[in-house]
């Protein structure tokens, strides 16, 4: 059983793509072996900047000999389907074989493939893993036409066994594999011939190169976090960072620097964000004060001076980095203390948002209208909140925020708080941003909230009043992230609201204002906007109503923008919202079906309602009474439905205890009368799980009323009454959630 | 790399080692091209060069001006009006990178106490309608080359394709120098009768430049020479190929001095803050398509043809 080793040596490949480039290195050659009937015990990849390496143990020495039959056609067919078969075995006429069949002679082809040996398989499979390597970008270099993520200088391609190592022959254009490869790039650049994967790996050690991502990232980090708590100091984790560093390196050595005193005085942000994205390096921070104190950098060789020089070079390139982002701070300090936060953002004016959707100035005034309007829902005070809209926006004016976009929002927060504005302010600069994910946290603070929800709200509602939504994969807008971020927020606060209502007034001003602001006051002109935001069918509806005489139209624009905010954009934009719902419910494991029917019931746009809804069912379902209220509703429900059909009547004209024939049926009529006595007051106050618990109680009523009663009676009168009774059983059942679109 | 270098001791000494250096590698010493750039790339002899089938080596300081980042000749590293480094050789060939840290050790970075590293940076000339793969390259995390494998240049595939380095290099030198402040770096031997810092050749041009880069360049003037020279270019390219003796004669590149100068005018116009945001990007696709125009008569010459 040989094991294979391949390296693929190259010129440095970006940190970004190794653990990709790993996982399909190891999958595209495993499974080509496997493909071409060879098997193996284990497979795995290992990056290096310069080099992506795959180990393969117990890899078997030959596929099998194969022996395919394949049974044809019969002997007498006609002519085609003989050559058509000839055609697909690629074997001729004399080479079939004549069986007898129960159904006469029949044709046979018998074809062998012999095995093969392990290196020539190994050797198609890796050219052909070369050629079609998936690297999100390649490239060519020299005169050659490979490709490879940087220059490809040369293959490693190794079987080993007992009886020693045999390079495979694998040859690309002016590549040919061998046994040898280059230890560091610096420290030990010789070539190293190897013989197995062990013998590679702890060459390249005594060489300089720390073959394994895992073990580089652990040595960078123990190191760091040693040195830093010598000094009673922590490393402020980044596994982003770190993995990233562990890329660049093939021999990692720790170092660590003091940060000059004068820069201590930035926002530890300002610190962390302008060393890991221009300089790479860690920020370490005195766990007592918060401050970040230090930076850990990550060189790629040991020197005679132990790192003296480099650690000063760093130091240097640091201090002029961190001199630009004092200048920017100093010089956004200066700006808010001379015109104020909302003198920041005077430029906004004249940053588009988006082309059909204004200037940032025009976003931030809908914002904070919108705020304003959210605030008391949330428990939050209306006019703050519509002062943190005014200037939550203000930090992209900013120097800083210039600098490192993602700074964002924690710029707005700091400078809120230099220019005196009250905390809930400052704390909603950076949170009404939030939640950016399904993992990050929601805002707590009422004010954050309100201007997050408005944000947000203000975003789709806009996007889809000029039809950019998200369509498959692309979703610039970062629109689905929006919906969710609206669905936890309102979650996260119980909050109450008819969003269909909410959103359409908003999409309503959305294309109202597109139209009238764009195109004045002219009919055709509207007609013409409507048919540029991709409204085709509104415009020609407005166009047809002309009767070919202009006229004013704000008033046809406006019930033109009401309409279709109600009937068609606004709905559109709520089945949005309930799609992220159930992605995010199910994330949570209630069932799509559970959703569905919860989604069948009226009041489906107040999310929060919705979500109690669907988490009780769920919850209830899983219950024993759970299993009664379906049977129970299911057996009633299906009796009902197969008579309403029959019949093509729906019998809800409620039934009447005097045709109650037996007990049980008398039983089943005081039943639902207690049931109902509990469902409404629990369902006043939303309790489902009391409701449903109500509902369950029905059905051993329910079940001794189908043993003791025929429905399908022979007198009409009595038939009538019990589907009537039936009706009533389906409609009590019904009222927390639609239990047809539960399955099972 | 073995041998301990010896410290340059100016701005120039650096330079004259890079010309000395890559002189003795193969390639051929060019002069500044005689036009405002914003960058070494814009010398046809990398643009135009990186095109077509025939081999090239040429090395060359470029100075390069960009309006924007004027800062009155205060800021410690930007300057409005600085130098670049650039050496394009095409095909690249297999020990480019050898060849390129050889020339760190030139002008006297010792291998043996710092960190250099090739670190991701994906070039793209949105003006040139070009891009290539490479690096940043670092020295102690300090960024001191780009290194690039062209793969397009004016819509074309570069085959084969050319490898190009770019040294900044005021910034390499204040770095080899020590210099904290780009205006007090030697440029001359300090030893020599007159020794004159950089500041002392450039900190009054920065002056000037800055302010009329930011304040009084006269953008109706500068938009009517965009307009013109771009005009120009096309007029020239669509001119017959057979001048009135019948020679063919294709004009590639007095075109693209056209293209260059209508890039310029950009970038001053972008100081002079009259360019939105939105009509950057038709501006930048102006000049984009001169840059493949020109590209595309380039390859139909005989310097410029596939093999």
């Amino acid at each position: 059983m040989p094991d294979l080793l391949i390296e693929l040596f190259s010129e440095e490949i970006p940190a970004r793509m190794q653990a990709r480039a790993r996982e399909d290195l190891k999958k595209l050659v495993t499974d080509g072996l496997v493909e071409a009937g060879l098997t193996y015990a284990t497979a795995g990849a290992f990056s290096t900047p310069r080099r992506l390496v795959l180990t393969v143990q117990g890899l078997s020495a030959e596929s099998p000999a194969l022996r395919e039959e394949r049974k044809g056609p019969k002997a007498d067919a006609p002519a085609a389907a003989i050559e058509g078969f000839l055609r697909s075995t690629g074997l001729t006429r004399d080479q079939l074989e004549l069986r007898e069949d129960k159904k006469g002679a029949v044709l046979f082809a018998v074809v062998e493939k012999p095995g093969r040996r392990a290196p020539d398989i190994v050797a198609e499979v890796l050219e052909r893993t070369i050629r079609t390597f998936p690297w999100p970008k390649s490239m060519r270099w020299g005169s050659g036409t490979l490709r490879w993520v940087r220059p490809l200088h040369s293959i490693l391609c190794l079987l080993t066994d007992e009886g020693g190592a045999e390079v495979v022959p694998v040859t690309l254009d002016h590549l040919t594999a061998g046994n040898t490869t280059e230890g560091h790039r610096f420290m030990a650049p010789a070539r190293i011939a190897v013989t197995s994967f062990d013998d590679y790996r702890a060459k390249l050690r005594r060489a300089f190169v720390m073959l394994d991502t895992a073990e580089r990232e652990q040595a960078i980090w123990h190191d760091a976090t040693t040195q830093a708590f010598a000094l009673g100091l922590e490393v402020v984790p980044d596994a982003g960072l770190l993995a990233e560093v562990a890329g660049l390196v093939e021999w990692p050595v720790v170092l660590m620097g003091a940060i000059g005193g004068e820069f201590l005085s930035l926002p530890p942000e300002v610190l962390q964000t302008s060393m890991r994205e221009h300089q790479k390096f860690f920020s370490v921070r005195n766990p007592a004060t918060g401050r970040i104190e230090r930076f850990v950098t990550v060189a790629n060789r040991e020197t005679a001076d132990h790192g003296e020089t480099i650690l000063a070079g760093n130091a240097k390139v640091l201090s002029a980095r961190l001199s630009d982002a004092r200048f920017f701070w100093e010089n956004d300090l200066r700006t808010v203390q001379t015109v104020g936060l909302e003198g920041m953002a005077a430029g906004l004016a004249h940053v588009t948002f988006h082309n059909k959707l204004g200037s940032q100035a025009d976003r931030i005034l809908r914002i904070e209208s919108l705020a304003r309007e959210i605030a008391p829902l949330v428990g939050a005070s209306p006019d703050l909140a519509a002062e943190a809209a005014r200037v939550a926006k203000a930090d992209l004016q900013s120097a800083m925020v210039n600098e490192f976009p993602e700074l964002q929002g924690t710029m707005g927060s700091y400078y809120a708080r230099a220019a005196g504005l009250p905390e809930s302010v400052a704390l909603a600069c950076k949170a009404h941003y939030q939640p950016l994910g399904p993992s990050d946290e929601v805002p707590t603070d009422p004010v954050s909230v309100a201007v997050a929800l408005a944000d947000k709200i203000d975003t789709l509602t806009g996007f889809w009043a000029i039809d950019e939504k998200p369509t498959g994969s692309k979703d610039p807008f970062a629109l689905r992230r929006a919906a969710l971020g609206v669905i936890r927020l309102l979650l996260a606060r119980d909050v109450r609201v008819a969003l269909i209502q909410f959103i359409a007034t908003r999409v309503a001003a959305h294309v109202g204002s597109q139209i009238g602001n764009v195109y004045g006051s002219k009919t055709v002109a509207a007609a013409a906007a409507l048919s540029d935001i991709g409204q085709k069918n509104f415009a020609e509806k407005l166009l047809a109503q002309i009767d070919n005489k202009e006229y004013d139209a704000f008033a046809v624009i406006s019930d033109f923008s009401a309409d279709i905010a109600v009937r068609d954009i606004g709905p559109n934009l709520l089945s949005f919202f309930h799609d992220r719902l159930k992605v995010h419910l199910r994330e949570q494991g209630i069932r799509h079906d559970v959703i569905d029917a919860c989604l069948a019931m009226p009041g489906n746009d107040d999310l929060t309602l919705l979500v109690k809804r669907a988490e009780a069912l769920s919850a209830f379902l899983k219950t024993d009474d759970g299993t009664n209220l379906l049977q129970g509703f299911k057996r009633a429900n299906n009796i009902l439905t197969q008579a309403e059909a029959k019949d093509g009547v729906e019998y809800s004209f409620g039934a009447d205890p005097k045709f109650a024939e037996t007990k049980e049926e008398r039983a089943l009529f005081t039943a639902l009368e207690t049931a109902q006595a509990t469902i409404a007051p629990a369902m006043a106050q939303e309790d489902f799980a009391a409701a449903m618990a109500a509902m369950a109680a029905l059905r051993a009523p329910i079940d001794a009323f189908f043993t003791a009663v025929q429905v399908n009676a022979e007198n009409p009168v009595l038939r009538r009454n019990r589907l009537n009774m039936l009706h009533t059983i389906r409609t009590t059942c019904a009222q927390v959630a639609d239990l047809t679109r539960i399955e099972g | 790399m073995t041998g301990k270098p010896v410290p340059p001791r100016s701005f120039q000494e650096i330079i004259l080692r890079l010309m000395t250096y890559w002189g003795g590698k193969g390639c051929a010493v060019l002069q500044p091209y005689d036009m405002e750039v914003g960058a070494g790339t814009f010398h046809p002899a990398t643009t135009l060069r990186s095109l077509g089938a025939r081999p090239w080596a040429a090395a060359y300081v470029q100075p390069s001006r960009r309006p924007t980042d004027g800062r009155y000749g205060e800021n410690p590293n930007r300057l409005q009006h600085y130098y670049q480094y650039q050496v394009l050789i095409k095909p690249s060939p297999p020990d480019l990178q050898a060849l390129y840290l050889g020339s760190l050790q030139a002008i006297g970075i010792d291998m043996d106490l710092h960190d250099i590293r090739f670190v991701e940076d994906d070039w793209e000339s949105p003006t040139l309608g070009a891009w290539g793969l490479g690096w940043e390259v670092w020295c102690d995390g300090m960024e001191v080359s780009q290194f690039t494998y062209f793969q397009q240049v004016g819509g074309h595939d570069c085959k084969p394709v050319s490898g190009e380095l770019t040294y900044g290099l005021e910034r390499l030198a204040m770095y080899v120098l020590g210099v904290d402040h780009v205006m007090d770096m030697p440029y001359n031997d300090p030893d020599s009768p007159t020794p004159l810092k950089y500041g002392d050749v450039f900190r009054q041009t920065e002056q000037e430049y800055s302010r009329w880069n930011f304040d009084q360049a006269d953008t109706e003037m500068l938009l009517q020479h965009f307009k013109d020279a771009e005009a120009e270019c096309q007029r020239i390219l669509s001119a017959p190929e057979l001048d009135k003796a019948g020679r063919r004669i294709v004009m590639a590149h007095p075109a693209y001095d056209q293209c260059i100068k209508a890039s310029h005018l950009f970038n001053l116009l972008d100081a002079r803050g009259v360019i939105s945001v939105t009509e950057r990007q038709a501006y930048i696709g102006r000049v984009r398509a001169l840059a493949k125009q020109c590209a595309d008569a380039f390859v139909t010459t005989e310097a410029g043809a596939a093999a």
